[in-house]
This record gives structure tokens, sequence and C-alpha cells, in this order.
């Protein structure tokens, strides 16, 4: 996607001195500035979006960090932390005129406490690492964004990651409780506890989502849960989307919270069928998988219920898989809905929008309204519990024109999220994606309001510029800001 | 008392307030007037107890929205005719407790270390920040990275970074049923016991422990927590919903007592504390009430070495009623308070005697 904010690269005196300074904190080994080094951190998961940094680092340990990011705070050079490069809105986009700082080598798992139910690990750790370091104990860390096999903890914390499993088992905010930072002046900080609670202001609840515009995350101890001893999943398909939305919202209204509950619609079944052969009815309009977990006797109570739940529901069809081996394979096409997706076209784009579940039917409509109108195929996979749709937008990169043409679609979709009461992004973060979409989300009061707190951290604005939080001349220019009273907010300000 | 959107007049009050340069204490029931450092400044009254209502209930979605100003008795109501409940289980202190109260001081009950605490299902926010800005952050879904995490900033911080307007809170469906199972043991062996418990799969939503005897709640489904009870074993306390009520409202007697009262919050696995005194422990032994005349730097410097903190939660007349263990954080935290309230108008001396 084209990048419209231009930023000029590093000057190159500025370039040399910072280099110099940072080959005095740096091993050889962990200080990166030559074309061929920098090119595989020019972008994260939104490929799309590419700038190449001036200089990357890889710290080994805190105090070589803390004296990177003072290094970029006498110089005054932006500070972009970076850990796995697996997120989707663009939060690790380099800066030529910045660092790129690494948390990969931060890869250890400091402790599993085991009867305190608590993982220490540092940032660069995988999300998936820690259930298996945790697994021997019965234990696991729960949530699971779909990216767990590479994304990294740090990251996770920074963009507040979910997953299938949040409804009933909460975001990382939920599960993480303590963080060490670094911050801009490389102080290092310790942000809650190993007990409940810490006095003062929730800045542990803050570091999450917060993009990297803070602090940099140094270490984290995260919540570890007992393994549920049984879960089962069921698969129901239906011949209209409401009446799917109409049943999820039936089974919570009874007091059934689902471990997972997953839905997709039409396009998005048949591409995990052909992709996965996981018996997905490729005549439905519609199916969603229920996972219950629990006790033996709790997940079989609930089954019953559900099962009677989708019944009543209309449901075309409906089973529970029999065995593991089963309930594996219908997670399977879920799990593998976007690259099914992605072999259906050359290029597709994932959006990440939250609306209240009933208006699921209403949403998909509209959607369906503007797939017709960009010409653009959509395919919908929805984290049907919390309301979170990621539609998939199928394009052709090569095709002149589409790519603009997906993005203008992308901002219509997370638009209309708004309108319906929900909001922009569920899980992936703004990062530089959405940055436009926020002047639709907030007034600017709300937008200066986080200026301002981003002030307290950073007041020279150098953690992760750009991202995130746009400056209200951005909001003036994409022509968003709300307009209260037929009068322009903050008439003073220079537009364009 | 009818609903009410109060907004405007709240609005009217700040800004006069800010042209005035005076200061402002914010008050929903009044009901925790005692929670916080009590050396503050006299200062005007501004009272949300008028800005009251549901907003948007949609049990469906999991999902209530209330003036802050709403009873907590009126939303337990509403809820409990819907089979639903704050999971977090607020404490009021008070009939008059309020939604916007109950948050702003970050209570949470009995339930917390197993449901989470009262950030935890928070979803969003409204609030009039100190330029009497009316600002809206978070939302009603349950999963929005939009911005920072603003609302939840709100939670625990008295009142000192605005005036919190509306709040829109995860609600859950209500245990079909619940036990509570009696075992005689000594705090040690009790202590012990709930860190066994802690890594097995199991339906518990409560333990304390006082005088020799541990409690521990299980809910669910009526067969399921059955099995459970047998497996645990000890006896069953009867009309126990109303002890477990009685220990978030701090209605036993053990409260009935003219010592001060600390809150200790202690990491899990930490042993039985020497202190002279009476202790209620609950929440698995992660937050212990000591009613005590012992010297304040004795007991906070105790939970600290033991990697928690203490805090005088009713009562005493000294200034370390909260205690910051990273002395670093007090002036960011200041900086966040100076980004919401620049000229110092909510709360002053009730969080901090330095704001």
């Amino acid at each position: 996607m084209s990048l419209d904010n231009h930023v000029e690269p590093m000057l190159p005196a500025l370039r040399r001195q910072l280099i110099d300074a940072l080959a005095l904190i740096l091993p050889p080994h962990c200080l990166l500035t030559e074309d061929n080094q920098l090119a595989p951190y020019e972008s994260d998961g939104l490929a799309v979006y590419r700038r190449r940094p001036a200089v990357v680092t890889l710290p080994e340990t805190v105090q070589q960090l803390q004296a990177v990011v003072r290094t970029c705070r006498d110089l005054s050079v932006p500070v972009v932390a970076r850990g796995a490069g697996t997120g989707l809105s663009g939060g690790a986009l380099p800066r030529p005129d910045g660092l790129t700082l690494g948390l990969g080598k931060f890869n250890k798992i400091l402790q599993i406490d085991a009867d305190n139910t608590a993982a220490v690990v540092q940032p660069g750790v995988r999300n998936l690492a820690i259930s298996e370091a945790a697994a021997p104990h019965g234990l696991y860390y729960a949530p699971d964004p779909s990216s767990q096999i590479a994304c990294s903890i740090g990251g996770n914390v920074a963009e507040n990651a979910g997953g299938v499993h949040c409804l009933k088992y909460g975001l990382t905010v939920h599960n993480v409780i303590q963080v060490k930072i670094v911050t801009i002046d490389g102080e290092l900080l310790t942000l809650g506890s190993h007990a409940l609670d810490t006095p003062g202001y929730d800045l542990l609840a803050l570091m999450h989502g917060s993009e990297g515009l803070l602090a940099v995350i140094v270490e984290v101890t995260v919540k570890l849960l007992p393994a549920p001893p049984v879960a089962k999943v069921l698969l129901a398909a239906f011949d209209d989307v409401q009446k799917a939305g109409d049943t999820v919202a039936a089974i919570i209204a009874a007091g059934i919270i689902p471990a997972g509950l997953e839905m997709m619609d039409k396009a998005a079944i048949v591409a995990a069928e052909a992709f996965a052969k996981c018996g997905y009815p490729t005549d439905s309009a519609a199916l969603f998988l229920c996972e219950l977990d629990g006790s033996e006797q709790e997940v079989d109570e609930q089954m019953a219920a559900v099962i009677a739940l989708v019944e009543a529901g209309g449901a075309s069809s409906h089973r529970v898989a029999a065995d593991e081996a089963e309930r594996a394979k219908l997670w399977k096409g879920r799990k593998s809905a976007f690259p099914a997706v992605g072999r259906l076209s050359p290029d597709y784009y994932c959006m990440d929008g939250t609306i209240p579940r009933s208006q699921l039917a209403h949403v998909l409509a509209k959607m369906g309204e503007l797939s017709q109108e960009y010409g653009l195929q959509v395919a919908n996979v929805f984290h049907a519990g919390d309301g979170n749709l990621h539609p998939l937008i199928l394009f052709d990169a090569d095709v002149p024109g589409e790519l603009a043409k997906t993005e203008e679609m992308g901002g219509k979709i997370l638009e209309l999220c708004v309108d319906v009461g929900g909001t922009i992004t569920g899980e992936h973060g703004v990062g530089m994606e959405k940055i436009n979409q926020m002047c639709v989300q907030f007034g600017p009061d709300e937008i200066q309001q986080f200026h301002a707190l981003k002030a307290a951290f950073d007041p020279h604005g150098l953690l992760n510029p750009g991202k995130a939080i746009p400056t209200l001349q951005r909001c003036a220019e994409f022509g968003a800001l709300h307009v209260h009273r037929g009068q322009v907010p903050h008439p003073d300000l220079e537009r364009f | 008392m009818a609903d009410l959107d109060n907004t405007a007049a709240l609005q009217e009050q700040v800004l006069q307030a800010i042209a005035e340069k005076q200061q402002l204490e914010i008050q929903g029931g009044n009901s925790k007037h005692f929670y916080g450092l009590q050396q503050r400044p006299a200062c005007q009254a501004i009272s949300t107890a008028t800005h009251r209502g549901v907003v948007n209930y949609q049990p469906a979605e999991l999902l209530l929205t209330a003036r802050a100003g709403t009873p907590l008795t009126e939303i337990r109501e509403l809820l409990a005719a819907n089979n639903q409940v704050m999971a977090f289980e607020p404490p009021g202190f008070g009939a008059q407790a309020t939604l916007g109260g109950t948050l702003a001081c970050g209570l949470s009950g009995p339930a917390r270390p197993f449901a989470g605490a009262a950030r935890d299902h928070l979803l969003g926010i409204r609030l009039l920040n100190g330029q009497a800005q009316a600002l809206r952050f978070g939302g009603e879904v349950m999963k929005n990275v939009a911005g920072y995490d603003t609302s939840r900033l709100m939670v625990g911080a008295m009142g000192t970074l605005g005036l919190m307007l509306e709040a829109s809170i995860k609600v859950l469906p209500a245990p079909a049923a619940q036990q509570t199972l009696i075992h005689e043991r000594t705090e040690s062996e009790a202590l012990g016991a709930i860190e066994r418990l802690r890594s097995s799969y199991l339906p518990i939503t409560g333990w304390c422990y006082a005088e020799g005897r541990s409690f521990i709640r299980l809910a669910g489904s009526e067969k399921n927590i059955a099995a459970v009870a047998r497996q645990l074993g000890g006896e069953t306390l009867g009309r126990d919903a109303q002890r477990w009520q009685a220990l978030r409202e701090h209605q036993l007697p053990f409260f009935n007592d003219p010592r001060p009262l600390w809150r200790l919050s202690l990491p899990s696995g930490t042993p039985p504390l020497n202190l002279s005194g009476r202790q209620l422990l609950d929440w698995g032994g992660c937050q212990r009430w000591l009613l005590s005349d012992a010297d304040a730097p004795l007991i906070q410097n105790k939970c600290a070495e033991l990697g928690g903190h203490a805090e005088l939660f009713k009562g005493g007349s000294n200034q370390s009623v909260f205690q910051y263990i990273d002395e670093a954080l007090i002036p960011l935290q200041q900086r966040i308070k100076a980004s919401f309230d620049p000229a110092n108008i909510f709360n002053p001396g009730r969080l901090s005697a330095e704001w």
C-alpha cells in the first residue's frame, strides 16, 4: 500500500555519529548498518508497507539496551522497537531517520514458577514457547494469537494481542502481571508485581496496546493457567448468516461462555474446505465452531445445552467432533482460513474491526455492498464470541490501482465498524495502517489527550513516532475531524 | 431517583472551578470517603449522584453501560433479573455506593484472584478531564486496541485524572450453583492447601481464612460442584452467599475493631506473616486484612520484602496510606496526572500528598 507520509532519511553526518556511539556500546554482531543487513527489517507482518531503517541494533543485555536508548535520546533519533515482526498493522515499520531496536536476542524463559502459576520471560520469547515450557506442569499461557508459533510476548504486550480464546480467558492485558520497561531516558522501571495489585495508576494496563510509543518492554511476567481436562468442539452450519449470529447470541444469553466461538462466511468456508479438507459443508452460508472446555461433567452439560440451542436456531447441520483427531481437523480449517483464502487470490488484505455482535448481519450485508461497489471479493472470519471481525479483501497488487482501491475499501469497512458502535481494531493495533481511521473513532480532544499522555513518558516524541495516534493536522487532511455544531475544532490549527 | 444525564451541569461546574482556580472533591454515594489519604485540602464537592441510570444493557453481548452515579445495588438487581453478575464482586461499603466510585477506587471482591479485578471487566469510559473536556475511551465491545488503554488507567486513580461520567463493563452469567467448604486448619496448612489447588483446574471462586478455618467457594453447575466437593471433602457452610457478601462488605465481626485496618497485597505463596494484631486472609492469601497498632514502616517493609505492599485501608492517622515500592515511578505518575488535569483540579491529596 502507498505510504503517504514520507520521512526523509537520516542525514549522513548524524548517521555516522550514531553508529560511532553505538559501536562503543554494542559488540559488532549486534549493530547492523549495511544495506543487506538492514533489508530484512524493512517491514513487519504488513509487508506492503516498506521502509529501510537507518540502523538496526540487536542488544543482548538490558544494560546495552538502556545505553542504546539513551544514545538515541541524546541525538534525537527515533526508536522503533521490534519483536518478531509479525504484527499486521505496520507498528514495527521502520523509519529511514530512525533506529530499529530488535529484541530478538532477549529470547530466554527466565523462570517457570509452577507453584505460583507464573512465568518470567524475556520479551523476545515466542508466545507458544511459553505454553510449551509450562506444559510439563499441566499449565499454559492462555492468549493464543494465530501467529503464536512466531510472535513474541513483548510484541503481544505492545499490541494487547488476542486470539480465539479471548471471551473466556481474556486478552494479553488480563494475563500479564508484571512488565519491566526501559523509558526513553534509559531508566529501568517495574510495573505491576507478583501480588495482585500495586498502588498508583495502572501503568501495567497502559503498556498493553501502547505499540512501542511509551517505553520499551524488556521483561514480562505472565500468569499461567491449569489446562482444562476436557475440550470438545461442535460444528454448526446455517443457510443464513442471521440465524448463525442469533444462535451465538442465544448461547451466550443462556449463560454459556465458550472457550472458542469462531464463525466463517461462505467464501471463507469454501476456501478453507478446498485447502484443509476438514469436512465443512460448503453449501452453507455460515458456520461456527463452538469449543467448550472444563471438567467432563461441565462440558457434557453445556454441550447438551448448546446442541439444543443450535437445533432451535435452525442449523442446517451440526456435529460434535467424536475424538481429538476430528477436533483437530475441524480447527485446522479455521486456523488455515488465511492461507486458504490466500490461494484464491494473488494478495489479500486482513482487516480487524470489532462490532457489537447484534450488528453482524447488518455489517456483512453492508460489506457485500462494498464488495460489489469496489469489485473486490471479501471472505469473513469472525471471533463471534467477542465480536472481532476479520474481513479478508482479495486483490491483485499487480493490477494497477487495485492496491489503492483495496486500501480505500478497507477504510470504509473500518468506518462501518465505528458507525455500528464498534472499533477500528480489536487485536491487530493501529500502527501505520489504521492511523487515518483513528480520526473517525476519536475526536480532536481525545487525540490531544493521547498526545499529552505520551508526552508524560516521551516528551520529545522519539518512541515509534508517527504510529498509533495521528496528529490533528493529519486528521484535518484526512477530512475526518468531527465537526461539532458546524464548528471545525481548533480553528487556530494550520491545515494543509 | 430518576435517571438523568447531568453531563452539562457537571461540565459547567468544572469550567467554573478552572476559571476560579478552585479544586474539587468528586463524590458519588460518598460511601468510600474513608479511603485514600485523609489529610486532604478542603475543597468544594462535585457530585455525580444525580448523574445516573443504566444507558445500555445487552445481556447477550455481556455488556452494561451506566452513568457513574448509578447505585451498585440497582445494577446488581438488574443483572440478577437476567441471571448475570459483575464477576469481580465490587464491594460497596454502603448502600449508596455508585459504579463510578467503585471503579475509581479500583476495589474488587473475594472473586478477584479467580475472576479478575475491576479493571479486567472495564470496556470503556466517558470522563471529564481537568480541562472539562468530555472524552470517550475504549467502547462497548470486548476487544478494542484503538488508542492507549486510558479506561483502565482510571480504575484505582481515585478520581485524580478526571471525573468519570459513564462506564461500560463486561458482565457474566451468574453461576447456576455455589457451595462453600470449610476445613479446620492452621494458617500454614491452609495456605499450603490452596497452593496445591491453584495449579489444578477447579471451579474455585473464593478462598478466605480466619481463626483456624479455611473457606473454599465453588461455583458452576450443580453436578460439577458436587463432584468437586466430594473430592475436596470438608463441611459445607450453610447460607454461604451471605457470608461472602459480609466478607466483601466488611460486615463480618472481624472488621468490628477500632484498630487501624491494613490491606496487605502479597504474591501467592507468601507464608503466614508474623505481625502483631489480628488477620483475615482473602484472595487465596494474596490479600490479607490486618487489624494492628503496629508502626506503618514495620508493616510496609515486611510486605515489600515479600514482593507485595501494604495500604492503610481505614483508620489510623498517618500519611503513608499507599506504599510505592518503586520511588522512580512517582515523577512519571505525577506527569500523567498533569497530562489529564494540568491545573490539579480533581481530588487533591487523595492518592498522593504530592498532587
